[in-house]
C-alpha cells in the first residue's frame, strides 16, 4: 500500500486547522491596518475614484488644526482626568472590600456585585439613563444641587463641564473593573507577611498599607494604570450617545473624530491619520502592558 | 479598642454602602423612570418609586421601537460572531499547541502582534472591503470583521499548552483524526477557557456602538445600542417612559447573566486585561 | 512482527536516536530497557506513528508503515499518564476507538447516530464489546464514573481495556507502571503477562525499571544513548551482559566493577589468587562481580575488613574493604544470606568468589571480553566449594 508523502499529509493537516484563521488574521486585521496607514498619506474620499498622495498633510492638518488638536487635547485630558482618579477610588473600595471579607464573605460579594454591574451593562443604554439624570430641567442631579442650594448645571452643553461630565461617566464605568483586578492583587498578598510587619510594630490599618499592602500591590497598581489608559483612549460610546463630541468640538475625541471625519465626512484619508495617531497612542501603551503582564507573570 | 473597632467596620461599612449606591443609582433611576406615567416623569421633585407602576411604556418600547427586532439582531449578531470565532480560532489554537509545523512561530508572532491592534484601527480599509463586496448593511458586514479573534486564539493556545500531550497522542492512537481531536477532545476540555471567551465575546459585541454605526444604517439591522439611538432621535427625546424601558430591556440580559454567573462573568471580562 | 530498520531520529540539532534495528517477532513481549534519555521512548513513540524517523523504515506484520500516521497502524498503546479523557466516562473512553475506527463519519454525528439502522447496529455490537472487555478487565462497575473518580490501579485498567478493545496487531507500554505503588506494581505485571498470554500478540513494553523487564518480557532491548546497547532474553542480559553498561544497569543489586591491569593472564593482587583464560587481553580489564557470587569463606582468596552492613532483612548487603598490597581503595559489596549470622564492622574475614559467573570488560571500550576467570590453584577449591555452600 502506498500512502501520500506523509510530509506533504502533515502540512496539509496543518493548512487546515490554522490556514483559515491565518488568512482571516492577515484579511481582517493585518492588511486593513498596513492599508490604513497608506491612506493616512492621501486625500482619498470614500467613493471616490482616484486619490492624490499628499505627504504628511493630513498630519499637519490633525496636529495644527483647531479641532484636530482639540481631539487630540481632549483624548488626553479625558485619559489624565479618569485614569489616577478611577485607580484611587477602585483602590480604596478594594481595600474596604478586601477588609469586609474578612468577617462578611456575603457582604463582601453584595458589594463587589453592586460595584461590578456597570462593567458588565450596555454603556450606550446606560448612557442614555445618564442623560436623564443630568437633564438640565428635570434630571435627578440638578434637582439633587436645588435640593442642597446649589445652582444646576448644563452638564453636558457647557463647553467647559461637558468632558468633565463624561470623565465622570467613564469613571462610574471603570470602578468596578479595576476593583476586580485590585481584589486579586490584594488576594495574592500572603497573610503571614501581615503578621510579620505586626510583630514589627506596623499594627494600625495605615502602618500596614504603608509596609505591605502598598508595595506588593505595586505590579497590580501599574497593571491597572495602563489597562485603564487603553481603555480610556478608546472612550467613543458615551461621546456619540451624549454629545456627538459637541458643543463645539468641546467633547471631540480621536475616536469620535475618526468616526465623524471618515464615516460622516467620508474624508477616509484624514481619519486615517487620525487613525494611526490613535493607533500610536494604544499601541505604545499596551507595549507598556505586555511588559508588565510578563513582568506579572515573573513574580510568580 | 472593641467598640473602636466596631465603630470603624460601621463607618468603612457605611462608606462602602453609599459608594455602592452612586454606583448602582443610574440603575436605581432607570427602573424606576422606566415605571413611571410621563406625567410623573416630568413632574419636579425627587421619587424614586411611581405612584402606580406604568407597565404600557414596556408594551410600547416593542410595539413602537422594534425593540424586539434589536433584541433579534443582538442575538444573531453576537451568536454568529461567537460561532465563527470559536470555529476559526480553536482549530488554530490547536495546531500552535500540539503541532510542529514550519510557520508555527510565525502565525503565533501573528497573533501577538494581532493583540496590539484595537479593532477600529481596521475600520475604514474593512468599510472599503465591504462595501465593495456589496455587504453594507448586512448582518455579514456585521459579522465578518469579527471572525477572525486573536485573542480567542491566544487564550485557546494557552488553555490547550496545558493539555498533556500525553492525551492528544492517545487519541492519534485511537484512530482520531486531528480534526476530531480538536473538536472531540480538545475543545470539550477548554470549556473553562471557551466560557470565558464567550462571555468576553458577547459582551464586547452585544455592547458595542462603534462598528454598527458605520457598518449598517437600516434600522431593522441594528443591534441593540445602535437602535437604542435611533429611538432616541426618533421620538426627538420626549418619550422618556418607554426609552427608559427599551434601555432596561437592552441592559437586562447581560446584567441578569452576570448576577446569576459572577464568577464566570468577572473572569470573561477581565481576562480581556490582556486584550483591552 | 514488528521491523525496525536503521532507525534515526533527530530533533534539530540533537541526535536521539541513530542507527537502531530490531525485529520483534509476531507474539513475542519486547522490552525496550534504558535510563531516562536513552532513546527508548523515542523509538516506541516512532513505533507507534506519532513521531517521524528521520532515517530508517518501520515495518509491522510485513507492511512498510513508515509514512501512515498512528491511526492507520492499528496499533494500540497505554501510556504512563494514562491519558484517559478526562470528559468521558469509563464507557466512553474505551468505546472511543471502536466509533472512530468502525463508524464512517456520517454515522457519527450526534443526532444521526440515533436514526441510521447501520450506525444503530455498530453501536449496539460496539456496546456489547465494551461491556466483553470490562469484564475481561473487572471494571464493569465503573463503566458510567468518570476518570477522576478512579484509583490509579482502575485508571491503569480502564487505558488497557482502551487499548484491547479494538483488537490491535500491537500493544505499546510506555512506562505504564510507574506512577503506580510498589504492590499494585507487582500486581499489574502479571495481569499485563496474563493479557500477553491471552491475546497472543505482539507486546512492547517501555521500561526503566531492569527488574520489570526481566520479569516479564520474553526480549530485551537495552538503549542506552541512543543506541541499542544488547539485545538478548532476560536470562541472556543477565549472565552475557554484552557491555559494563549493561552489567551496570542490569540485576537487582548492583554489580561491583573493578579495573585491573592484567600482564598476559595474571592478575596483581588482591586478585592474584585468579587468572584469566582468554585470547588477546587488552591491557586493562574490568572485573565485574555481582553481589551475590561473594561469600565469607574462611582462608579464601581475598582478605578484608568489613565496612558498612545494610541490612535487608533475609539478606544483607556488606561492603569490605579489601586488605594487602595493592588493595588499598578495593572495595566489594556483597550479599550475604543473613540467617547464618553476620559478620560485625570492623571483623577481619576472608572472601570467596564464584569465577565462573564472574564478567571480565575490556576497561577501555567497555565491551565484553571473550574470556573467563579462573582460579589458581588452592584458590580454586575455595572458589568451587561456594557452590556448595548450603
Amino acid at each position: 500500500m502506498s500512502a501520500p508523502r506523509p510530509r506533504l499529509r502533515e502540512a496539509l493537516t496543518d493548512l487546515w486547522l490554522a490556514g483559515p484563521a491565518t488568512v482571516a488574521m492577515l484579511v481582517l486585521i493585518f492588511i486593513p491596518a498596513l492599508i490604513v496607514g497608506v491612506l493616512s498619506f492621501t486625500d482619498y474620499l470614500f467613493g471616490a475614484s482616484t486619490f492624490h498622495w499628499v505627504g504628511l498633510d493630513n498630519y499637519i492638518e490633525l496636529f495644527t488644526d483647531r479641532t484636530g488638536r482639540r481631539a487630540v487635547t481632549n483624548t488626553l485630558l479625558y485619559v489624565a482626568v479618569v485614569m489616577p482618579t478611577s485607580i484611587v477610588l477602585s483602590l480604596v473600595a478594594a481595600l474596604g472590600v478586601h477588609a469586609v471579607a474578612r468577617w462578611s464573605r456575603g457582604l463582601a460579594n453584595v458589594l463587589r456585585t453592586a460595584y461590578f454591574m456597570p462593567v458588565a451593562a450596555t454603556l450606550v443604554a446606560m448612557a442614555t439613563v445618564w442623560q436623564m439624570l443630568l437633564h438640565p430641567n428635570l434630571g435627578l442631579v440638578n434637582q439633587v444641587l436645588a435640593l442642597a442650594g446649589m445652582a444646576g448645571q448644563e452638564w453636558l452643553s457647557d463647553r467647559g463641564l461637558v468632558l468633565y461630565t463624561l470623565a465622570v461617566i467613564g469613571i462610574w464605568e471603570t470602578i468596578g473593573y479595576n476593583m476586580i483586578l485590585f481584589l486579586a492583587g490584594l488576594a495574592a498578598i500572603p497573610e503571614h507577611l501581615y503578621d510579620a510587619a505586626a510583630v514589627d510594630g506596623a499594627e494600625r490599618g495605615w502602618e500596614r498599607f504603608w509596609t505591605v499592602t502598598w508595595p506588593l500591590l505595586g505590579p497590580t497598581t501599574l497593571f491597572v494604570l495602563v489597562v485603564t489608559a487603553t481603555r480610556s483612549f478608546r472612550v467613543f460610546e458615551t461621546v456619540a450617545t451624549l454629545t456627538n463630541g459637541g458643543p463645539a468640538f468641546a467633547s471631540d475625541t480621536l475616536v469620535f473624530a475618526m468616526y465623524r471625519e471618515g464615516f460622516v465626512y467620508f474624508k477616509a484619508g484624514y481619519s486615517g491619520a487620525i487613525t494611526m495617531v490613535f493607533f500610536f497612542f494604544v499601541l505604545t501603551l499596551t507595549l507598556i502592558q505586555l511588559r508588565l503582564v510578563e513582568k506579572r507573570v515573573h513574580y510568580r | 479598642m472593641t467598640a473602636k473597632r466596631i465603630l470603624g467596620r460601621a463607618v468603612m461599612v457605611a462608606l462602602l454602602v453609599l459608594g455602592a449606591l452612586v454606583i448602582l443609582l443610574p440603575f436605581f433611576w432607570m427602573l424606576s423612570l422606566s415605571l413611571k406615567p410621563a406625567d410623573e416623569i416630568f413632574a419636579p421633585g425627587i421619587d424614586f418609586l411611581p405612584s402606580r407602576p406604568e407597565w404600557r411604556n414596556y408594551a410600547k418600547a416593542f410595539q413602537e421601537i422594534q425593540l424586539f427586532q434589536f433584541l433579534k439582531n443582538g442575538a444573531i449578531v453576537c451568536g454568529a460572531i461567537l460561532f465563527f470565532q470559536i470555529l476559526f480560532a480553536v482549530p488554530c489554537a490547536y495546531a500552535l499547541a500540539h503541532r510542529r509545523f514550519l510557520a508555527r512561530g510565525a502565525i503565533f508572532g501573528l497573533v501577538i502582534a494581532g493583540l496590539l491592534v484595537p479593532y477600529h484601527v481596521t475600520a475604514i480599509p474593512v468599510f472599503l472591503g465591504l462595501a465593495q463586496a456589496g455587504l453594507l448593511n448586512t448582518y455579514s458586514a456585521l459579522v465578518i470583521p469579527f471572525v477572525a479573534s486573536v485573542f480567542g486564539i491566544f487564550l485557546f493556545r494557552q488553555f490547550f499548552a496545558s493539555l498533556s500531550t500525553d492525551l492528544i497522542d492517545a487519541a492519534r492512537i485511537d484512530g482520531l483524526s486531528e480534526t476530531a481531536i480538536v473538536w472531540r477532545i480538545a475543545f470539550p476540555l477548554a470549556w473553562p477557557a471557551a466560557s470565558a471567551f464567550a462571555v468576553f465575546s458577547v459582551v464586547a459585541h452585544w455592547n458595542d456602538l462603534f462598528w454598527p454605526l458605520i457598518a449598517v444604517s437600516d434600522p431593522n439591522l441594528a443591534t441593540p445600542p445602535r437602535g437604542i439611538l435611533y429611538f432616541r432621535d426618533e421620538e426627538a427625546g420626549s418619550d422618556f417612559g418607554p426609552l427608559m424601558a427599551a434601555a432596561t430591556v437592552i441592559t437586562a440580559p447581560l446584567v441578569l447573566g452576570f448576577l446569576l454567573a459572577q464568577r464566570k462573568f468577572i473572569q470573561g471580562i477581565t481576562a480581556s486585561g490582556l486584550k483591552g | 512482527m514488528i521491523e525496525l530498520e536503521n532507525l534515526g531520529k533527530s530533533f534539530g540539532e540533537t541526535r536521539a536516536l541513530s542507527g537502531v534495528s530490531l525485529t520483534m517477532a509476531e507474539g513475542s513481549f519486547t522490552s525496550l530497557l534504558g535510563p531516562s534519555g536513552c532513546g527508548k521512548s523515542t523509538t516506541l513513540r516512532l513505533i507507534a506513528g506519532l513521531d517521524r524517523p528521520t532515517t530508517g523504515r518501520i515495518r509491522i506484520a510485513g507492511r512498510d508503515v513508515t509514512g501512515l500516521t498512528a491511526a492507520e497502524r492499528n496499533i494500540a498503546m497505554v501510556f504512563q499518564s494514562y491519558a484517559l479523557y478526562p470528559h468521558m466516562t469509563v464507557r466512553q473512553n474505551i468505546n472511543l476507538p471502536l466509533a472512530m475506527r468502525n463508524m464512517t463519519r456520517v454515522e457519527r454525528l450526534p443526532v444521526l447516530d440515533r436514526l441510521l439502522p447501520s450506525a444503530r447496529r455498530k453501536m449496539a455490537d460496539h456496546a456489547a464489546r465494551v461491556r466483553e472487555v470490562a469484564r475481561l478487565l473487572e471494571i464493569d462497575a465503573l463503566l458510567e464514573r468518570k476518570p477522576a473518580e478512579l484509583s490509579g490501579g482502575q485508571k491503569q485498567r480502564v487505558a488497557v481495556g482502551r487499548a484491547l478493545v479494538r483488537d490491535p496487531i500491537a500493544f505499546l507500554f510506555d512506562e505504564p507502571l510507574s506512577n503506580l505503588d510498589a504492590k499494585l506494581r507487582i500486581q499489574m505485571r502479571g495481569e499485563i503477562v496474563d493479557l500477553h498470554r491471552r491475546t497472543g500478540r505482539t507486546f512492547v513494553y517501555v521500561t526503566h525499571d531492569q527488574a520489570e523487564a526481566m520479569s516479564m518480557s520474553d526480549r530485551i532491548a537495552v538503549f542506552m544513548a541512543g543506541e541499542i546497547r544488547q539485545v538478548a532474553t532476560p536470562r541472556e542480559l543477565f549472565e552475557r551482559p554484552a557491555s559494563r553498561e549493561v552489567a551496570a544497569f542490569v540485576g537487582d543489586r548492583p554489580i561491583n566493577l573493578i579495573d585491573v591491569a592484567a600482564t598476559g593472564a595474571a592478575l596483581p593482587p588482591p586478585f592474584d589468587g585468579f587468572a584469566i583464560a582468554g585470547p588477546a587481553l587488552p591491557p586493562r580489564v574490568t572485573l565485574g562481580i555481582r553481589p551475590e557470587t561473594l561469600d565469607l569463606v574462611p582462608e579464601g582468596p581475598l582478605a578484608g575488613r568489613v565496612g558498612l552492613i545494610e541490612y535487608l532483612g533475609s539478606e544483607a548487603m556488606v561492603t569490605f574493604h579489601l586488605s594487602g598490597a595493592g588493595a588499598e581503595d578495593v572495595t566489594l559489596r556483597a550479599a550475604l544470606d543473613a540467617g547464618h549470622g553476620l559478620p560485625a564492622e570492623g571483623d577481619a574475614v576472608s572472601l570467596a568468589l564464584d569465577a565462573a559467573a564472574a564478567h571480565l570488560f575490556d576497561a577501555d571500550t567497555g565491551r565484553r571480553l571473550d574470556a573467563r576467570l579462573v582460579a589458581r590453584d588452592g584458590a580454586a577449591a575455595a572458589g568451587s566449594g561456594l557452590r556448595s555452600l548450603p
